[in-house]
């Protein structure tokens, strides 16, 4: 799983992770005050591309059913976030990694769980020399 | 406090012309299924030697009393900047197959949108 297309999938999940945890970091050392809600899903986003990254990088079921688990947090945060940064503006004064749905991030927050989950469906992992039962 | 005159826009050019070249350079690659070759690891190291050049007049128009609109974000913007294509290397050389030259490909994409980005964080814009 941690190999070919899997290896740029970490890359760029890694990239979302750096993107993601330093935003929010920023937003909540200097403006909290002015959107927790938002600055909180910044930085819920950010700890979602971190599990991401690290379970797609380690082999084994665990980290496979993590990642699916991740990935499927991360399509329903971009989705609901999306939607609602469109709908309640006042909600979301300033820009998050998913804010309409990622167009802030050329819209790869939104492309990025849906290949995530593809990869991870391809990469099953199969129970290796345990008798079936 | 007003942001000074932004870092001159030749070494961001620079970058922006090298990273766009050697994403063209991987996406063909990629499309003939071939492993990144010598011809991109030296297009990696010249975009990671333009970036580096492009922090060094940053550091020299800071120490000049100049200021980006956002002081921490920028600073953060610039070590993403430096650090992108040492570690698109890094995984490039672990992966040498087609999907290597895709990496390859998004850090050269990567680091253009990123002096897009470094010019707007610097203006306020």
């Amino acid at each position: 799983m941690n190999s070919g297309p899997g290896r740029v999938l970490i890359g760029l999940y890694g990239l979302f992770a750096l993107a993601a945890s330093a935003r929010a970091g920023v937003q909540i050392a200097t403006k909290f005050h002015e959107a927790p809600l938002a600055y909180l899903l910044s930085a819920f986003a950010a700890v979602v591309y971190i599990v991401a990254t690290v379970c797609l990088a380690v082999a084994g079921r665990t980290a496979w059913r993590v990642a699916v688990v991740s990935c499927s947090v991360e399509l329903v945060g971009v989705l609901v976030v999306g939607t609602a940064s469109l709908v309640d503006r006042a909600a979301f004064p300033d820009e998050t990694v998913w804010s309409g749905y990622g167009q802030g991030y050329g819209f790869v927050p939104l492309v990025l769980p849906v290949v995530g989950l593809l990869w991870l469906r391809r990469t099953r992992p199969v129970p290796v020399g345990r008798p079936t039962s | 406090m007003a942001p000074g005159p932004a870092v001159p826009s030749w070494p961001g050019t620079a970058v922006v012309v090298a990273s766009l070249l050697l994403a063209a350079w991987a996406l063909v690659a990629t499309v003939r299924k071939r492993p990144p070759d010598r011809a991109q690891l030296i297009g990696v190291a010249v975009v990671e030697l333009l970036a580096v050049g492009y922090v060094a007049t940053a550091i020299v128009e800071m120490a000049g009393g100049a200021r980006p609109s956002a002081l921490a974000v920028y600073i953060g913007y610039l070590f993403a900047f430096v650090l992108i294509p040492a570690l698109a290397a890094v995984l490039a050389r672990l992966e040498p197959s087609r999907w290597g030259s895709l990496i390859v490909m998004i850090a050269g994409l990567v680091m253009s949108v990123l002096v897009v980005r470094l010019h707007q964080v610097w203006t306020g814009g």
